[in-house]
């Protein structure tokens, strides 16, 4: 082993615990998944809300702020003292750094919605819940998606870090790799599937954000 | 009565009133504009009427049924509403746009296509169009598109605010015969809020002048023209439009100089001579005693004669030219311009004398039309025009009526 190089000791590891290495894969995606997808279910509507009620967004959004300041490592060792160890807690914490950037895109892409365009809507008579569905979420969605994809790629790194309160996944085999002597090989083993996780969902987001962008020529 | 509005008042929270007092009659098929500076309060009265803003105190009423009892969306699919800056769903396609209201409405889809292609026919656009988004059409093809929508479910009442004050003057033109027709033809009624007083002219049945919250005056274009309530009203319509405007709205009898000089057929020549020579006139009409214009006598006719005692019957010259007092200055000012005579007399409908035109001031008023500048008429233009005007001011003729 120790007179292979980096790169052949890396093929080396992916072979030899190439299920291992997929099974945390997934387990880091699942996690960053639910944290994001917690925090649009709740931020999202909050957005709408101080949208709607603009007095309250400077509280709401200053809040937000507050929470991602914590660094995450403290973060999580705050709230491992309510929840405990394991993935819970790390999904908490994603939970938690997704609400400012999905409150904020949210609230950004309500409000940059044309006021004519709204007026109009409801000096035609559309009922509060027809403007939304048919007006606002349409012309705002592919902001909100915006919101989504960053706090999903900031999500990924939280999940990584997770590990040292024992949620598993890719943050483990960087553990172990930090942990052993020559480990580079096991490091990267963690991190490059982490660096593609990140791209990817980036990548696969930014295309569904351009699919969602309200169609406004009848050409293409 | 389509639409009444009655003691309509609107406060803001900060005690500013932005609409008092306002009341208004609206029949079907009128179009009203509502003209003012801004902050007169005539957007804040138009969106009162669909209740995008509710007033303070007062009652709307449509066909009789007071709209503050009624369901404020349904009121608003039954009302047309079209805004300045057009408000098109930037991702709905013109079809879509158009069929809004009608989807609303829960018009079958079938109902919903058929009203689209309609309505894109009266808005003078080619079918394909419907296909198309909003961003690619023209300003003017937009609003266009804006005005039809807001006919798309038959609405009667169409409230507009300032749609056409962001387009270019021909394209605004058009969209003004645009609405125009659609208010002929299919008798809608329009309330139309201006600030543009030649848009508020052409287009409306009504105006209603309104500052600071209240209204001014309301009248026809036509009456305001002529009639301006106040000096605001005045400097509103601008003194420009106001010169332009005179031989079309200002009648004979408006500028006639009152209680010409006259006199009765037995008179004499000595008397017709002191008269002339009293009042500093070289011509006198001729009214029998119920004041009925006969004829003139002039002094050249009047050097010939010299028995002093011979009735002024004898020597009246019959063939006057006269006109209307209520005729319109523009009817008549080319005939009495060619027939080159100095000064004519004016008649009511029975033929008798009420006044009498000078040439000076008939030439003053075409003069003003042409160049749009007032007159600077301190003093009568010519002499001939003194000697008249001191005639009429003086305690006047014999058979002033």
């Amino acid at each position: 082993m120790k007179d292979m190089g980096l790169f052949s000791q890396l093929i080396y590891y992916f072979t030899h615990n190439g299920m291992y290495v997929l099974n945390q894969f997934n387990l880091t995606f699942l996690v960053s998944i639910y944290g994001v997808l917690f925090g649009a279910i709740v931020g999202i509507p909050i957005g709408i809300w101080i949208s709607q009620n603009r007095k309250l967004s400077p509280i709401i959004i200053g809040i937000a702020n507050v929470i991602q300041t914590i660094p995450s490592l403290a973060m999580l060792s705050i709230l491992m003292l309510g929840l405990g160890l394991g993935q819970n807690t790390v999904i908490a914490t994603v939970f938690l750094y997704s609400l400012l950037p999905i409150i904020k895109n949210t609230y950004t892409g309500m409000l940059s919605v044309d006021p004519d365009v709204l007026d109009a809507g409801k000096g035609m008579g559309m009922t509060r819940f027809q403007v939304m569905k048919t007006i606002r979420i349409p012309l705002s969605l592919s902001v909100i998606i915006a919101g989504i994809r960053n706090a999903l790629v900031l999500g990924i790194g939280i999940t990584v870090i997770g590990s040292f309160i024992g949620s598993g996944g890719l943050g483990d085999i960087i553990v172990r790799g930090t942990n052993a002597t020559n480990g580079g090989a096991i490091i990267l083993a963690g991190a490059l599937p982490t660096a593609l996780m990140a791209i990817i969902t980036d990548l696969v987001l930014s295309f569904i954000e351009k699919r969602l962008m309200p169609k406004t020529s009848s050409e293409n | 009565m389509l639409l009444s509005m009655e003691h309509l008042n609107k406060e803001y929270p900060n005690g500013k009133l932005a609409v008092d007092d306002f009341n208004l009659q609206v029949d079907r098929g009128e179009f009203i504009c509502f003209i003012g500076t801004s902050g007169s309060g005539k957007t804040t009265t138009m969106r009162m009427i669909n209740r995008m803003l509710n007033q303070t105190s007062g009652t709307i009423k449509i066909n009789g049924k007071d709209i503050s009892k009624m369901d404020p969306v349904k009121l608003r699919r039954s009302i047309g509403y079209v805004i300045q800056n057009v408000g098109l769903m930037p991702h709905m396609t013109i079809q879509e746009n158009i069929e809004i209201v009608p989807k609303l409405l829960g018009w079958s889809k079938e109902k919903r296509a058929k009203q689209a292609v309609k309505m894109i026919d009266l808005a003078q656009l080619p079918q394909e169009m419907l296909n198309r988004y909003p961003g690619e059409l023209s300003g003017g093809q937009q609003q266009r598109i804006g005005v039809v929508r807001a006919l798309a479910a038959d609405q009667d009442i169409i409230l507009m605010d300032e749609p056409f004050g962001a387009l270019d003057p021909i394209t605004r033109e058009s969209l003004q015969e645009l609405v125009k027709r659609l208010q002929e033809d299919l008798g809608k009624t329009f309330i139309f809020v201006t600030h543009d007083m030649d848009e508020a002219l052409h287009l409306a049945t009504r105006v209603v002048i309104m500052s600071h919250g209240k209204q001014v005056q309301v009248d026809t274009p036509n009456n305001i023209l002529r009639h301006p309530a106040n000096e605001f009203v005045t400097n509103l319509i601008g003194e420009e439009r106001l010169i332009r405007a005179q031989p079309n709205i200002l009648s004979v009898s408006q500028i006639m100089l009152k209680n010409p000089v006259a006199i009765t057929p037995d008179k004499t020549l000595d008397d017709a001579i002191d008269l002339m020579h009293s009042r500093r006139v070289d011509t006198l009409l001729v009214t029998n005693a119920e004041g009925v214009l006969e004829g003139y006598v002039d002094l050249d006719d009047i050097n010939r004669i010299t028995d002093a005692t011979t009735p002024v019957s004898r020597f009246t010259n019959r063939e006057v030219f006269y006109v209307q007092a209520s005729s319109l200055i523009s009817d008549t000012v080319d005939r009495i311009l060619k027939q080159g005579v100095k000064n004519v007399p004016v008649v009511d409908a029975k033929k008798h004398l009420v006044g009498i035109v000078t040439r000076t001031a008939l030439v003053d008023i075409v003069y003003d039309a042409l160049r749009g500048a007032p007159a600077t008429d301190e003093e009568p233009a010519s002499p001939i025009n003194a000697d008249i005007h001191a005639a009429a001011t003086h305690e006047g003729g014999e058979s002033s009526q």
